[in-house]
């Protein structure tokens, strides 16, 4: 062995055993790009089954499972942004719902009746206005990302956070107070979804809220109900989203943010354009949220401010950090956890109280606890090469893998 | 997109009214409510800017102990015997001055021991084990949940009427009534106990610090702790200490708060509250004792004199927009950061 290739083995230190995470990810790295499609549709198609047939144990009493699984692909979506903000660039930001709720109310105010920009007869009455609104949606977040984030992003650590939580509860006091635009406090109601699938059995087609699936149907689209659906929708922007930012995690913008992350003085003298990169996290962290806040709107076709309490920013918070800053992965699994406890154990009692209605308590305690005891999350992050990842892993890999099995025969 | 609409005029007509008028007509009456708000958010900024000091944290769970001390000056008057009934007593002046005493010594108390919990159970293992500043914040706002909610789902589970998810039918001792004018301008009984009990609390905590072999601690610690721990001062101490005068200090606040706005105790009472504090510390400089007064009483003052300029639903406003303006043109505040180059 060279030493130019025994550098990079350096990653898992001696002393620390491989966990069942690692080899998982060990083995999954092995794998050609083929290989991983081949494993990660079925994957996929079976994830989007369970959302139609639930097992026994994990279903939600009480609540359409379909339902939940829609918001948890919302939350999994904000969660992934969020990530690109706190977990992979190390910006803590507070306000997080702010742009959750702009792209939700871009949505709502151009589709809704109650806006005044909405025109009854225009394009954004007709079946594609969810469809046009959703690029707008994101668009126009990642302005809004831009045009907080110049300002802002020149403050470090805990004045950023404070800034932004700030920033978040300002979007909310307009969106309350500014009743002209958005109907204040009574909300937008009937905004546009997508239509499809109309027909006699389904009068508003699968996206319908009135859309309640047919459980002895055989045909599986007919045995969707509208919350599945969204599921469905939302995994598949899951998925375009994961990839996008996985690219740009690997690419010179990525290495830039571990850079801020790990240090922002040194990585400035080392020639990043730290401010700039900020600017690119935040702005396509907010787009993210812009995304999901338009999945939102469409999904419940009403909104209003008290949906964007600033409590709902530690919830996604607690989401990012629970699964781990920096894992992509491990975010999705933390928004599943933040979206499914609360809903698995709304229908159980205890002393008279839903145990649903614990959920802050909860996941504030389990913050405190992570932070306390496992501060980098239930599934953290692998500091890694970077650059060339794939190819430099597979070439140092092969003759270490050679030299286990030679040393186990 | 809120800014696309802010530009657009039309829209703004009815949402945003610039009453340049009313404040001028009612400038008076402005400068004393705006006064007595801003010797609460004085008095709770402390706290803030105490812990900032000495640790470089912004305790977001101090909101919290705000909240915590507004139900223990509750408990404490009706450990006294009074009832929520919804009017006021008429116990005579004396007797009135009493209780309320007792009552602001509980809840004084109560947020004090709150405080200093907080800072055992969740801050200082952390601090054991050398975290970045970023987790101290989220564990912050993990025990600001955990306060919160423990008010919310589990106090009423356990005491009959206390907590729960609707505000506390007030106990009132004192109605608020006219005493004299102040160029015009009433000035009540219950505002001027708030002034004059805030100026007290205010001056005993600048002599603790400024005055005292605590406070030399406290200031040491802050200036540089590695220093301070080799001249035979104990950290751990200081920062107990430091929590506890914030606590207190929270616990006074609250009781004059709920003279005030007597229908503000809730189990998420305290977080509007806690972040004009801290608005009222980081624009007096943060980590600076007096500026956390001179803030908190210019920011009580601008949010009375906004909510008439502006309109009133914009009031809660106010004190974000001074935050992230202070933040982004002179994050050190008016009279700057640091407890430890405060005069000796």
């Amino acid at each position: 062995m060279s030493e130019a290739t025994k550098v990079p083995v350096a990653p898992t230190p001696p002393d620390r055993p491989r966990g069942v995470g690692d080899s998982i990810r060990g083995w999954w790295g092995g794998l050609s790009r083929p290989a991983q499609w081949g494993f990660g549709v079925p994957a996929v198609i079976v994830l989007g089954l369970l959302a139609l047939f639930p097992p026994p144990g994990l279903d939600t009493p009480g609540t359409s499972f379909g339902g939940v699984m829609a918001q948890f692909a919302m939350y999994a979506l904000i969660a992934i942004g969020l990530n690109v903000v706190v977990g992979q660039t190390g910006l803590l930001d507070l306000g997080y719902v702010g742009f959750y709720a702009v792209g939700a109310y871009t949505v709502g105010i151009l589709t809704s009746p109650n806006s005044p920009f909405h025109s009854s007869s225009g394009f954004f009455d007709s079946k594609w206005a969810w469809l046009a609104c959703v690029p707008l949606a994101i668009i126009i977040t990642a302005i809004s990302g831009l045009v907080l984030g110049t300002p802002t992003l020149r403050l470090r650590g805990d004045y950023l956070a404070i800034v932004t939580l700030g920033f978040g509860e300002i979007v909310r006091l307009l969106a309350d107070n500014l009743g002209g635009v958005t109907n204040g406090s009574l909300g937008l109601s009937a905004i546009a979804y997508p239509h499809l699938g109309e027909s006699a059995t389904h009068p508003g087609g699968y996206f319908s809220g009135g859309n309640l699936g047919d459980t002895h149907s055989g045909n599986l689209l007919d045995r969707a109900n509208s919350g599945v659906w969204w599921f469905w929708i939302g995994m598949l922007l899951v998925i375009v989203v994961l990839m996008l930012v996985g690219n740009l995690e690997r690419s010179r913008v990525g290495r830039a943010w571990v850079a801020i992350r790990e240090d922002e003085d040194a990585a400035e003298i080392m020639g990043v354009p730290t401010f700039k990169f900020k600017l690119w996290a935040f702005t396509i962290g907010a787009a993210v949220g812009g995304l999901s806040g338009a999945l939102y709107a469409g999904q419940v076709q009403f909104i209003n401010p008290t949906g964007f309490n600033v409590i709902n920013s530690m919830l996604f918070l607690c989401a990012v950090v629970l699964g781990g800053q920096g894992n992509k992965l491990g975010v999705i699994v933390g928004a599943f956890l933040i979206v499914y406890l609360p809903n698995r154990f709304m229908s159980v009692n205890v002393g008279g109280q839903s145990l649903g209605d614990f959920k802050y308590l909860f996941f504030g305690l389990s913050l405190v606890v992570v932070m306390i005891f496992r501060p980098q999350g239930l599934f953290p992050a692998r500091q890694k090469l970077l650059a060339y990842a794939r190819q430099v892993y597979r070439a140092v890999r092969r003759p270490a893998a050679a030299a286990e099995a030679g040393a186990g025969a | 997109m809120s800014l696309i609409t802010l530009a657009d005029p039309a829209l703004l007509a009815g949402t945003i009214d610039f009453n340049i008028s009313g404040v001028a007509d009612q400038f008076w009456q402005l400068t004393v409510d705006g006064l007595s708000y801003g010797a609460i958010y004085a008095l709770v900024a402390v706290g803030y800017t105490l812990v900032y000091g000495v640790l470089r944290l912004i305790n977001f769970a101090h909101s919290e102990i705000f909240m915590l001390g507004m139900f223990g000056q509750y408990v404490g008057l009706e450990l006294l015997g009074f009832a929520p009934s919804g009017n006021t007593y008429a116990e005579g002046t004396l007797m009135t001055i009493v209780y309320m005493l007792v009552a602001l010594v509980i809840g004084m108390l109560v947020s004090g021991g709150a405080a200093v919990g907080l800072e055992r159970v969740a801050y200082r293992p952390l601090r054991k084990r050398g975290a970045k500043p970023l987790i101290f914040l989220i564990t912050a706002i993990g025990m600001s949940f955990v306060l919160q909610e423990f008010v919310h789902f589990v106090l009423p589970k356990f005491v009959h009427n206390l907590g729960g998810t609707n505000p506390q039918q007030p106990i009132k001792l004192v109605e608020a009534k006219p005493l004299f004018s102040l160029f015009g301008a009433p000035v009540t009984n219950v505002e001027i106990v708030i002034v004059l009990a805030a100026i007290a609390l205010a001056a005993t905590t600048e002599i603790l610090i400024n005055r005292t072999k605590f406070g030399r601690a406290i200031r040491a610690v802050a200036q540089d702790p590695d220093t301070a721990t080799l001249m035979g001062v104990s950290r751990e101490r200081v920062i107990m200490l430091t929590f506890l005068i914030g606590g207190l200090l929270a616990g006074a606040a609250a009781m004059l708060y709920t003279m005030k706005v007597p229908q503000g105790i809730v189990f998420n009472g305290g977080f509007i509250l806690g972040v004009k504090a801290f608005s009222a510390a980081v624009l007096g400089g943060i980590g600076n004792l007096r500026g956390a007064l001179l803030g908190g009483l210019i920011l009580g003052l601008a949010e009375d004199y906004g909510q008439i300029l502006f309109g009133t639903q914009w009031r809660d406003v106010v004190a974000f927009v001074v935050l992230v303006a202070v933040l982004m043109i002179r994050p050190t505040g008016i009279l700057g950061e640091s407890l430890g180059k405060a005069r000796v």
